[in-house]
């Protein structure tokens, strides 16, 4: 018996079963991050047990039962967060005493900064040069103009009137700006070869960096008028600025120094032999390498130095911090406090958060592939 | 806080030995030169200085300033504040940084002399109280025998209860707490029966309270707290120009005159202290270095003694501490002025 020869079989593969449920989608990512193992299971469970117990009432005080209008604490009911006294009080906050009427001052100098000092933040572009000038040489004497008047013929501000998160913002921003250049001008002091000079910045950077910030603000506005002649007095805020940038230059000296020790000794010896002389060897060859390897720390720094600026608190100025606790002692606001140092946490994360993330931004765009 | 303020005054002390001694000379005349006085405040005390809604300083301490200045200029609106910590406070009288401290600072026996320092009165009698839940149904600190009281750790506060409660024979269980809203939290949770502190501070508490209403302050004071302006020594001018400025209010409180009928007064009392008081009768202002109508324009621009204290602290303001000690001599208070004439 014959039977013709099955046709060949062509051999077609099984369509791709799809994967196991429980491994793909937010099953199986599910079961991979969190119910891996009993013991992951149990975290996951105790973790979302917990959320589920307090961010409901939080959002709840923060958001949904708070109140939101109204003009004075008759209009909050307690049951959330009384949001009308932030609002009731955010000039304070944002610009402390400055007088109402010449609050656009300080607005307009937020725009200048803001405006030149754009190119900056992009990439590489022509406009760099003449707004980092800018910024270093005039942008300087502007904002005080337009802080203080005079020069500008504008009516008088003291410093004593400056407040909020003005003043933190101007404590922060002299004291980054000063204790830079302040502090790799020590740092290469320190590991200078002339005796003098090593000694001088050594003992400056370990007396600074020995004392407590809060020391250092304490004798500026409570020792020194003592040793004054009489009728001679510094302003209070100056005092406080040299205070911080001294202090800020000494803890930045130490980072640049790490930098500088990182690199490799062939890069000095070839800046040598090509014939550099100091300040072009330091300046195109060992410090852009240094500073770009040390910019986390810096950054660190400078992050800390402006949750520092609060500290300005003890010697009676008015920062940020102060005016919220200012407020929170008015007789009409009694018993508000909470909603005021929420409201100065957000704004304190807000400026560290960017900081970062600018920090993160900028060693990308400095990434040259050396990173190991 | 003033409290723990007595060991950096200590500190100081030395140091100001030969700073303190410089000072002599005419404050009135540098402060007429510059237009305005300095004054120190505190930085932020419910009542006493804070700022209000529109940036302005205001309380007390900071219109016994604004008096001043209107003794001085005729008008009240010269006047600069320094805010202080209480560390800075003294340092900052001392320095010439500012022409008076009125920062709610007790007048001590070792500030007024081994500081350099004069306490020219006392614009707030305070003092150590209670404040308990009305529940107790208890009417004076006498009635607390066996009482829980929350209190401020290592505060002179503690050495104060202990030694009340031991001279009347009572017992009492103490509850330590660092902070003061942490104990008013405790007393509301029930943990004790109630909490002392400075009386000032008792009211601002009882405001942070969910049921203000339920507690009350009882009317026992048991330690000492006057509280007063203070001015360097060496310029006895200046010294009394910032101690009538108060007596003048107290007394002007005392014959009925007010911010409002004072200038109408001036013209058409017929009473020969009011009349020597405001100017109308005698060069009394003279004496003072000080304009003949100063007290007038006192009284007009920043009220009299009744009008601050209820403005401030009392009814007219949320605190609505009772004048108490602070009433006028004649209403069984300590309020008392040294005759003007």
């Amino acid at each position: 018996m014959t039977e013709p020869n099955p046709p060949a079989a062509t051999f077609t593969p099984h369509p791709d079963l799809p994967p196991p449920a429980a491994t793909t989608g937010v099953i199986g990512w599910l079961r991979a991050n969190l119910f891996s193992s009993p013991l992951n299971a149990l975290m996951t469970l105790l973790v979302a047990a917990a959320l589920l117990r307090w961010i409901p009432p939080i959002l709840d005080w923060l958001i949904f039962s708070a109140d939101w209008s109204g003009s004075s604490r008759q209009d909050c009911t307690g049951e959330g967060a009384c949001w009308v006294f932030i609002k009731q009080r955010l000039g304070q906050f944002i610009y402390g005493f400055y007088p109402e009427d010449q609050r656009w001052r300080v607005n307009l100098v937020w725009v200048i900064a803001v405006v030149a000092s754009w190119p900056l933040f992009l990439k590489r572009n022509r406009l760099q040069v003449p707004a980092g000038l800018f910024m270093l040489f005039v942008f300087p004497v502007i904002a005080y103009g337009l802080y203080t008047g005079p020069l500008f013929g504008l009516p008088h501000v003291e410093t004593s009137q400056w407040g909020g998160l003005m003043l933190t913002l101007t404590i922060a921003v002299v004291g980054i700006a000063g204790s830079l250049p302040g502090g790799i001008l020590l740092a290469l002091g320190r590991r200078s070869k002339m005796p003098v000079i090593r000694t001088l910045c050594v003992t400056i950077i370990e007396f600074w960096r020995g004392v407590p910030l809060i020391t250092v603000l304490f004798m500026s506005s409570v020792m020194l008028p003592l040793f004054l002649p009489e009728g001679m007095s510094f302003d209070k805020l100056l005092r406080a600025l040299i205070g911080v940038v001294l202090f800020e230059s000494a803890y930045i000296a130490e980072v640049v120094r790490g930098g500088l020790q990182a690199i490799p000794k062939g890069q000095y010896e070839a800046a040598d032999a090509l014939g550099l002389n100091y300040p072009k060897a330091m300046g195109l060859i060992i410090l852009p390498q240094a500073l770009k390897l040390v910019i986390p720390g810096i950054v660190n720094t400078m992050i800390a130095l402006f949750k520092d600026t609060s500290l300005v608190i003890i010697i009676g100025l008015y920062d940020l911090l102060n005016s919220i606790q200012q407020a929170a002692v008015d007789p009409n606001w009694l018993g508000f406090a909470t909603e005021g140092y929420v409201f100065a946490a957000l704004l304190y994360w807000v400026f560290c958060f960017s900081m970062s993330r600018y920090s993160q931004h900028l060693e990308r765009r400095l990434h040259t592939g050396h990173k190991r | 806080m003033r409290k723990s303020s007595h060991s950096a005054a200590v500190v100081t002390a030395a140091l100001l030995a030969f700073a303190g001694t410089a000072h002599a000379g005419a404050t009135l005349d540098a402060v007429k030169k510059k237009g305005f006085v300095q004054c120190g405040v505190s930085d932020g005390l419910p009542g006493f200085s804070y700022t209000d809604d529109k940036g302005n300083v205001s309380g007390l301490d900071a219109d016994l300033c604004r008096a001043v200045a209107a003794a001085v200029f005729g008008d009240a609106t010269k006047v600069k504040f320094t805010p202080l910590t209480a560390k800075e406070r003294f340092t900052a009288l001392q320095s010439g940084e500012i022409d008076i401290l009125s920062r709610n600072t007790t007048w001590t026996s070792s500030r007024d002399t081994a500081l350099g320092l004069n306490f020219t009165g006392v614009t707030y009698y305070d003092g150590q109280g209670f404040l308990v839940n009305k529940k107790l149904g208890v009417k004076s600190a006498k009635e607390l025998d066996g009482a829980s009281i929350c209190i401020q750790a290592g505060t002179t506060t503690e050495l104060n209860l202990a030694d009340y409660f031991r001279a009347n024979n009572m017992k009492f269980t103490p509850i330590s707490y660092d902070k003061s809203d942490e104990s008013a939290k405790a007393m509301e949770a029930g943990r004790c029966d109630g909490l002392t502190s400075d009386q000032s501070q008792l009211y601002a508490q009882r405001i942070k309270l969910a049921a203000p209403d339920d507690y009350i302050v009882l009317p026992e004071v048991i330690s000492k707290e006057p509280l007063g302006p203070v001015v360097r020594h060496g310029d006895d001018e200046w010294f009394d120009i910032v101690k009538w400025t108060l007596y003048v209010q107290v007394a002007a409180e005392e014959y009925g005159l007010t911010s409002k009928n004072v200038a109408e007064a001036a013209k058409t009392s017929t009473n020969p202290d009011v009349k020597r008081l405001l100017g109308a009768e005698g060069e009394k202002g003279k004496d003072f270095g000080l304009a003949n109508d100063w007290v007038v324009n006192v009284v007009r621009q920043v009220g009299n003694y009744g009008e601050m204290f209820n403005r401030n602290v009392g009814d007219g303001s949320p605190l609505k501490i009772k004048r108490g000690l602070n009433a006028l001599w004649n209403q069984g208070g300590l309020q008392y002025a040294p005759p003007f004439r």
